[in-house]
This record gives C-alpha cells, sequence and structure tokens, in this order.
C-alpha cells in the first residue's frame, strides 16, 4: 500500500451499537449495488460469480447423472455374451456421448465452476475479474451440452468416440451430422473453457486480498491457477482440430484425408496434446480440494506447501510432454517412444510427493473423520492404484498390450472417478454448508461414500484382468467362448450400487437444502477465507476486504479478521492488487448486469450451429457477433466512465 | 477351454477357440513371453508400493482416534516434528523414484528385446506377410516375386512355429489395429502408412487377434485366426493356397459354381480359376478350409455358412454384405460348392 493508503487498513473497532447500525446500512448498500435483479430476466443477465458457478455446478451434474445413465445402459448391454439389449449403432452412440459428456461438458466444467465460486471468495475478492464473460461462457457451454444432448436423444448422436479419430469420422466413413455435432459441442466447450480459465487468472492475480502474497495462496486456488493456464494452452490444438475436422466435413479441405495428402496421425497428434493436459485439467483441481479439505479436518497446515505447489506446477508442464503415450501403436521411431516413456513415468514424481505430504499431514495433525475425510481416504487408495496402472502403460512393451483395452478402460476410471469424483464429492459435503447454508447428512454421508467405493470396485477392477484377458474396448457384444462372461457380470452388478450411491447424494442434497442443520459462517473451523463469509454469502461477500497475514488467515486470527476499508459502497468497486505481493494498487468498478453477454452467446450459437450445417453459418454468426459485441462495449455516460477508471491508489 | 496345442491333425471342427486363446497372460512367443515378465515386476512394485501407501495412509487416519478431539488447530507445528517428518516424505520421494528408474530399465530393455527379434529375425528370412485392414475384415497375402506364386486370403494368418514373422500392414479405409495378445503387442493399420509388426510363434496352436482400434458398427466383430503350426504343416498349407480353385467333381457344385458366377457375389468375392474377380470381400478361392466366417464371428459349419450367406445382417449388422433370398436347392448347391473349395 503506497502513499499513505496503509491508514485505510485497520481493525474495526468502534461503539459497537453505533457501529451495527453504521454497518447494517452498509451491507444494504452494497447489497443493492451487487445482488442480481429478481427473476428470469436477472438470471439470463446475472454477473454474480456465485450464481453463475452453482449455475455450472448443478447443469455439470446433471450431466454426470445423463453419462451415468449411458454407461448403466453398455453395462446392462456387457452384463452377458451375446446380448441384445441394444445394437451396434445406438451402442457406439452411448460410448461416444457417455465419453464426451463426461469429460466435456461434466468434468472440466465442475471442476472450474467450484474454481468460480472459490477462488474469489478464497482470496478476499467480491467478484471474478471479468464478471460479463463468466455469463458468457455459461450460455455458451449450455449451448453446446444441449446440442450434444439433443442430437443424442434424436438418435443422430456422435459414435465415432470421445476422441472420434478420422477417417472413421471423416465425410466417407461418418455421413450425416453426428460428427459435426461433436465437433462442434467441442468448440462451444472449448469457448467456455477459455473464458473461464482467463477470468481465473485474471482474478488470481489483481485481486487477491492485501497481504496474499503468491505464497501464501491457499492450495485450491494454486490449482485452479495452473489448471487455467494449462486450458489456455492445450485449447488452442484442439480448437484446430475439431476446425480441421469440421471443414474437411463441411467444405471438403483434406487436413485428415491420405489420399489427398492430408494425415489422419495429424489429428491424433493435436487431440492427445490437448487430449493429455485434459485429464491433469480435471485432476490439478481435485488436488486443490483434498488439500483443502486435509488441511481443515487434519487441524494443521498442510506439510510441505510449497512442495505440494511446485508439484502442481511440475504437473502442469509434464503433462504436455505425454500426449504421445496415446499413440504407442502408430509405429514410432524407438527414440521418441523413449522420451514419452520418460516423460510419462516421471509425472508420477509430483503424484507421489503431493500423497505423501498429505499423508504426513494427518499423521502429524489431529484427523477428524468426517464425510469429506471419507472421501479424500478413498481418493488415496484409488488414486494410487489408477497411478501405478499408469507407470505401467507408461512402458511401451506394457502399453502395447493393454492399450485400447478393457485395462486401459479400468484405469482411466480409477484415476478419473478415483482421482477426480472422489475428491469432488468430498468437495461437496465440505463446501455444501457455504453454498447453502446447512449442512448435509453425515449418516447419509457415509452411504454415499460407501456405497460408491464399493460400487466403483466392484465395477471396474475386473476390468483389469478383462484387458489382459484380450477384451478391446468399444466393442458392443463378445461371443461366450471368449470367456469374459463372469468379470463382465461382476462389473456389471457394480453399476447398480453406485447408482444407489448417487441417489442417496441426490436425496441427501434435497433433505439437506431444507432441513439440514444450519451451518454458520464457518462450520468445519476451516483457515481459508470463504469461510469469512455468511453462508451462503452475501451478494458483495465482503462487507470489508480482509487483509492476510499468512497461509491459514483465519487460524492466525482467531478473533477479528483485520480488514481495509475504503472501498465505495455505491458502486460495484473491487480492490486491484499487485501480482506478487498483493499490495493494493488501485480501485476498480466493475461493470455489472448486462443483456449483452447472453445476446453474444445467442449469437455464437446461431453461428456455431449454423455452420454445422452451412458454410455461410461463419459469416453468419461473425456478424451477428460483431453486433451483439458492439453493444457490449457501447460507450457508456462519462460517470460511468469515470467509475470504470478507477482510482490509483 | 484351451487353445488346440501341439495336436498333430487339425480339426476344422475345433474353432471355438476358448479362454486364453487371446489373452495376454498365456504367451506363446517371445514378445509375449517379455510382455509376461514385466507384468510380473511391475504388479509385485504396485502390491508393495500399494499396501506402503495405504497402511500408512490408514494409519495416520486412525491412530489418534481415541484422543480427545483437538478444538484449536496447530497453526505452527513444532519445527523438531516437521524436519523428521520431513526426512520420511524425502525418503518416500527417493525410494518412489529409484522404483520409477528400476521401472524405466526394465522397460527399456524390454524395448530392446522386441527389436532384437527385428535385428536377428532379418538373418533368418522372416515369413513376410502384408496385412490390409476393412471394415470389418483382414485382407491376407504372402507376396512372392513371381506372381503366380503370390497367396491372397482372409481372415486367417498362418504361420510356421520358431520362425519370425513380420507383417506389413495398412488399410483402405479407417484406422484398424492388429492384437494376438498370446503373440505380442499390437500395432496399428492406418491409411495412407505402412506399419510394420514382428512376432514370433513358438508354441504351435491356433490363437485369436481382434482388431483393437474402434474402427465403426462391427469393430466387435473383426477377428482373425492365428494358426502356428510346424514348418512342414505350413509349407503345405501355402503350397494347396497357391492353388487356383478345383473345378467342381458332381453336378451339386457345379450348380453352386453356376449361382455364385450367376448371382452377385462376384461383385465383390473373387475365386481362383473362376471368372470371379471382385476385390471388396475377402477372397473365397480356399474358403472351405478356413475355421471360421465373418472374421472370426462364427465356426465355419454348413449351417452357419447357409445363414451367413442368406442373411448377414442379422450376425453382423452393418456388413457391407448384402442379403442373399435364394431357393433352398440354390442355397444347398452354393453352400456344398464353397465347402468344396478347401
Amino acid at each position: 500500500m503506497r502513499d499513505g493508503s496503509a491508514a485505510r487498513a485497520a481493525t474495526v473497532s468502534v461503539e459497537p451499537a453505533l457501529e451495527e447500525r453504521r454497518l447494517e446500512k452498509e451491507h444494504e448498500a452494497l447489497d443493492e449495488q451487487w445482488r442480481t435483479p429478481p427473476g428470469f430476466a436477472g438470471w439470463l443477465i446475472s454477473t454474480d460469480h456465485k450464481s453463475i458457478a452453482v449455475r455450472y455446478i448443478v447443469t455439470a451434474f446433471s450431466f454426470f447423472i445423463l453419462g451415468g445413465i449411458n454407461a448403466a445402459i453398455m453395462r446392462l448391454q456387457l452384463a452377458r455374451p451375446d446380448a441384445h439389449v441394444v445394437g451396434p449403432d445406438l451402442y457406439n452412440q452411448l460410448f461416444t456421448v457417455h465419453g464426451s459428456t463426461m469429460m466435456f461438458l461434466f468434468a472440466v466444467p465442475v471442476m472450474t465452476a467450484f474454481g468460480l465460486y472459490f477462488v474469489p471468495l478464497m482470496i478476499g475478492t467480491r467478484n471474478v475479474a471479468f464478471p460479463r464473460l463468466n455469463n458468457y461462457g455459461y450460455y455458451v457451454y449450455l449451448t453446446g451440452a444441449l446440442l450434444l444432448w439433443g442430437a443424442f436423444l434424436l438418435n443422430i448422436g456422435p459414435d465415432t468416440g470421445w476422441f472420434s479419430y478420422p477417417p472413421l469420422s471423416g465425410p466417407e466413413f461418418a455421413p450425416g451430422k453426428r460428427v459435426d455435432i461433436w465437433a462442434q459441442m467441442i468448440t462451444f466447450t472449448e469457448i467456455a473453457a477459455l473464458v473461464t480459465a482467463i477470468q481465473i487468472i485474471v482474478t488470481v492475480f489483481k485481486q487477491r486480498a492485501p497481504g496474499m502474497s503468491l505464497g501464501r495462496m491457499p492450495l485450491f486456488v494454486w490449482a485452479e491457477l495452473v489448471v487455467a493456464f494449462m486450458i489456455v494452452f492445450a485449447m488452442p490444438a484442439v480448437m484446430l482440430d475439431s476446425s480441421y475436422l469440421a471443414i474437411d466435413r463441411l467444405i471438403g479441405t483434406h487436413f485428415f484425408n491420405p489420399a489427398e495428402g492430408g494425415d489422419v496421425l495429424l489429428h491424433q497428434h493435436l487431440f492427445w496434446f490437448f487430449g493429455h493436459p485434459e485429464v491433469y485439467i480435471i485432476f490439478i483441481p481435485a488436488l486443490g480440494m483434498v488439500s483443502a479439505i486435509v488441511e481443515t479436518f487434519a487441524r494443521r497446515p498442510i506439510f510441505g506447501h510449497t512442495a505440494m505447489v511446485l508439484s502442481m506446477i511440475a504437473t502442469g508442464f509434464v503433462a504436455f510432454g505425454l500426449w504421445v503415450h496415446h499413440m504407442f501403436a502408430t509405429s514410432l521411431p524407438q527414440l521418441g517412444e523413449g522420451f514419452f516413456t520418460a516423460a510419462s513415468t516421471m509425472i508420477a514424481i509430483p503424484s507421489g510427493v503431493q500423497i505423501f505430504c498429505w499423508i504426513a499431514t494427518i499423521w502429524s495433525g489431529r484427523p477428524r473423520l468426517r464425510v469429506p475425510m471419507l472421501w479424500v481416504i478413498g481418493f488415496v487408495i484409488l488414486f494410487v492404484i489408477g497411478g501405478l496402472t499408469g507407470v505401467m502403460i507408461a512402458s511401451v512393451p506394457f502399453d502395447l498390450q493393454v492399450h485400447d483395452t478393457y485395462f486401459i478402460v479400468a484405469h482411466f476410471h480409477y484415476v478419473l472417478i478415483g482421482g477426480s469424483v472422489f475428491p469432488l464429492f468430498g468437495a461437496f459435503y465440505y463446501w455444501y454448508p457455504k453454498l447453502t447454508g446447512r449442512m448435509l447428512s453425515e449418516t447419509l454421508g457415509k452411504w454415499n461414500f460407501w456405497l460408491f467405493f464399493i460400487g466403483f470396485n466392484v465395477t471396474f477392477f475386473p476390468m483389469h484382468l478383462l484387458g489382459l484377458e484380450g477384451m478391446p474396448r468399444r466393442v458392443y457384444t463378445y461371443p461366450a467362448s471368449m470367456g469374459w462372461g463372469e468379470l463382465n457380470l461382476l462389473a456389471s452388478i457394480g453399476a447398480p450400487i453406485i447408482v444407489a450411491s448417487v441417489v442417496v447424494f441426490l436425496v441427501n442434497v434435497w433433505v439437506s437444502r431444507r432441513r439440514g442443520a444450519l451451518a454458520g459462517e464457518n462450520p468445519w473451523d476451516a483457515p481459508t477465507l470463504e469461510w469469512a463469509t455468511s453462508s451462503p454469502p452475501a451478494s458483495y461477500a465482503f462487507a470489508h476486504i480482509p487483509v492476510v497475514h499468512g497461509r491459514t488467515p483465519l487460524w492466525d486470527t482467531r478473533d477479528e479478521l483485520p480488514v481495509v476499508t475504503g472501498l465505495r459502497s455505491d458502486c460495484r468497486e473491487v480492490l486491484v492488487t499487485d501480482l506478487l505481493d498483493a499490495e493494493p494498487d488501485h480501485r476498480y468498478g466493475q461493470a455489472g448486469p448486462s443483456v449483452w453477454p447472453f445476446a453474444l452467446a445467442v449469437a455464437t450459437a446461431v453461428g456455431i450451429i449454423a455452420s454445422i450445417f452451412t458454410p455461410w453459418g461463419t459469416p453468419v454468426g461473425v456478424v451477428l457477433a460483431t453486433i451483439a459485441l458492439t453493444g457490449w462495449v457501447w460507450p457508456k455516460g462519462r460517470e460511468r466512465r469515470e467509475l470504470l477508471a478507477g482510482e490509483r491508489l | 477351454m484351451r487353445a488346440w496345442r501341439h495336436g498333430t491333425a487339425f480339426p476344422i471342427a475345433l474353432v471355438a477357440v476358448g479362454q486364453h486363446a487371446q489373452s495376454a497372460l498365456d504367451p506363446a512367443g517371445p514378445q509375449g513371453d517379455r510382455f509376461i515378465g514385466l507384468w510380473w515386476l511391475s504388479l509385485a512394485i504396485s502390491v508393495a508400493v500399494f499396501v506402503l501407501v495405504v497402511i500408512a495412509l490408514l494409519v495416520a487416519a486412525l491412530r489418534r482416534r481415541h484422543e480427545p478431539v483437538a478444538v484449536e488447530p496447530v497453526v505452527a507445528p513444532e519445527p523438531a516434528g516437521e524436519r523428521s517428518l520431513g526426512r520420511v516424505v524425502n525418503a518416500a520421494v527417493a525410494v518412489t523414484v529409484v522404483l520409477l528408474f528400476v521401472w524405466l530399465v526394465a522397460s527399456v530393455r524390454t524395448g530392446r528385446a522386441y527389436t532384437s527379434l527385428r535385428a536377428a529375425g532379418s538373418a533368418r528370412a522372416p515369413v513376410e506377410v502384408t496385412i490390409t485392414g476393412h471394415q470389418w475384415w483382414w485382407e491376407i497375402e504372402y507376396p512372392d516375386t513371381n506372381p503366380s506364386l503370390r497367396v491372397t486370403t482372409a481372415n486367417e494368418l498362418h504361420v510356421p512355429v520358431g520362425r519370425p514373422v513380420v507383417l506389413k500392414m495398412t488399410s483402405t479405409d479407417v484406422i484398424h489395429s492388429f492384437w494376438a495378445p498370446n503373440l505380442g503387442g499390437k500395432r496399428d493399420l492406418i491409411p495412407g502408412h505402412v506399419t510394420t509388426m514382428w512376432f514370433q510363434a513358438d508354441t504351435p496352436g491356433v490363437y485369436r487377434a481382434q482388431c483393437a482400434e474402434f474402427c465403426g458398427y462391427q469393430h466387435a466383430h473383426m477377428a482373425l485366426m492365428v494358426v502356428a503350426e510346424p514348418a512342414g504343416r505350413f509349407r503345405a498349407w501355402l503350397a494347396a493356397q497357391r492353388q487356383p480353385a478345383a473345378p467342381p467333381t458332381d453336378s451339386l457344385r457345379a450348380r453352386g459354381e453356376r449361382v455364385f458366377l450367376g448371382a452377385d457375389c462376384t461383385l465383390c468375392h473373387s475365386i481362383a480359376g473362376t471368372p470371379a474377380g471382385g476385390r471388396q470381400g475377402p477372397d473365397l478361392t480356399h474358403v472351405g478350409s478356413r475355421l471360421t466366417l465373418a472374421a472370426g464371428t462364427l465356426p465355419n459349419t454348413r449351417r452357419n455358412l447357409a445363414g451367413w450367406i442368406v442373411d448377414p445382417q442379422s450376425t453382423k449388422p452393418g456388413s457391407l454384405m448384402p442379403q442373399n433370398p435364394l431357393g433352398s436347392e440354390d442355397l444347398q448347391a452354393l453352400i456344398s460348392y464353397l465347402e468344396g473349395l478347401r
């Protein structure tokens, strides 16, 4: 804080009654500014990161359930050899939509959505940096999701797998619009992810509470920051890729056509250059969630905070050097194989460091085994299994046997469900009180956990063996003589156990929403700033921006949190601080609700969906988007401009 | 049920190739053996690591469960305790690094051993086979400098035991992947590329291979039989395959040939020695000698053949072979004719 603004940092301690009334008035004024206008219109134009993040979470979870229904039907089909529950056409749609839904419509959005909700609260600011962009991102994501599922429900869902290799997905072997729908669904979710990543990066870099230097940032915020950078670097590759595929199909370019000098392997390189980081984009936020839960419930700061941060950054870097291990069977030069084997093995080191640090934290702490901790313990157990099989398949000769078999299906479900969905459930139990103001039931939570843990292992553990016994993935049936029947039946028995677990979860959420115990501000006595807000947080989150003196602010100062005052309450002002040490730099008046982000989302949707059918979709979309953007940035009145200009401190 | 092994006769009826005929855990050649070595090594390391981590985790979580709950968090843990904790964590990381390095070395050595077959194989006159992937069957050719000695067959790869085999593979439509788990890893068949794969079968037997890269509707029904037999038998088989189809010897089969040549069959299928020269579907010159029909989907029996010809779509929906509504007498004649193509 420069030139005397330090005077504004003071613990609030004036005469109690008077002070209370003054505060109440200030809160009212702040809420007046920050709250979302009521009704459906308000919902359309909202710029509140909390309400948008909750929408993301609810939408993503709905698609988790839909993707799960896909999976349940597949397990029904595979329970017996030579079954006829579904035919090859529907089966191919089922696994394509299942994979695409879980990766693009559930995992990435839900992980970044937790970031959108909690990053601003954990770093002590009132909103994300580009609130209107946030609203735009959600509608773009929603359109992509509805496009995919609309097509699937009309029985024209994509059927070439979630990585859609050409030529199978090319114009010659995949007529119709199925693959175009898939490619444009990717475009929608890409835009949404990029938009979210930019918001998280800028919010984290410029809006941290005074005193929260990079070194004091909570690990969950670090995780979201690393992931945001990964999205920025990974998404352009898949954007190129899905665009090449779309225009190969739409206007007959030959990027992937070997007959005209294109190369089908180009798609695989571009896709996996994105696709491998993608799994870490899903996994790293989960690491942040686990760290948050472990810290709170072990009742001590995370052991090896710096090592944890460096591990996440290292994972983020190395994740970009692994993509070729998805392509070992395509014939590579041996030196290249060696490089990618070494990189794929190396990524186990940062994961190991983090697991050891969590165990050290729990070991030296006073762990309370509440439901979020159960999920963390389940996570470690399952993730270690998935990590070990991951190291196995880093080896080329090993991978050549199990690549594209059920061994791989088992492996990636252990790392994705074990590594991400378990922490996500833990995070949900942990943060539900903040989201709603009420606690989830511990009893139902335990049922939820144990059913999921058992059901998951019954379903996926046998798949390791099935793969070694020769069962390829993506087969809609198999002959009885192969001897895969028993293990498949076992796997299918696990599926309803998982379904039961999810039903218990939904009941818990439903019942606790009305009848759960009231949570109060900080029911777990957790150390990070989101717990300094009311539950659920007020529209402006913090009446006064807190000042941070350590990594565990609510434990460092047990009585009252020091705050800075001086932000205006008659406009949407946020405090901008500098990148390294979070020293206050200037105040900034944020933009409020607007209909233009929604209009831009509509323009984007029209352009992208139309370009499934005609090349004219792109120019039409560009014109519409230009109109919407013009409205968005149309010069405001003088007073408004002054507000936006902010004030340097 | 095991794959046929060490037998002297080759019973055609024995095509219900069962468990372990397509399993990476039951190797029948040097590549498969090396995978097994790698598998047991990784399994041993993994079980040890898993047990240690889970024990540490559970002890850490449960060792103080009977102590009274601490109300206040420990904000600044004792430095001495932290240091010793740090030493344990560092040691665990060091062990991890060492284990990963052991694994890396084992992997590279196995990779080299795979290649050594290629190096040694070139000197030992390998059997060269060309495989072309189609939706959803395998075209198999034994090339020869003399065109009249070339052999084209489908969905059945015969190899001599104890001799290296080199597969040169490509695809005319989409990407497929050749995988015979008992004999070694897999290799993709990629349009526009020629990929090679070396393997050797040491134990005679019938092994099942299956397409491992998703290739559309009938990816599930794209299998291949690998018949590994003693060198003499292999030579005899190759010699027989080089012959054109024998002309029908009885009137029933002669009628069958007329049915075949008069119907749509010839648009897609070839039978050497007859005018049928289609190249869209499998070559049928010696179809009667094969173990299976429809790329490993059905055992090659009279009944299955009839069903397949009349209504391929019920067995393999989406297959490029159309339905062929034939009268019962024509059908019987056609089947007798095809069965006779041995």
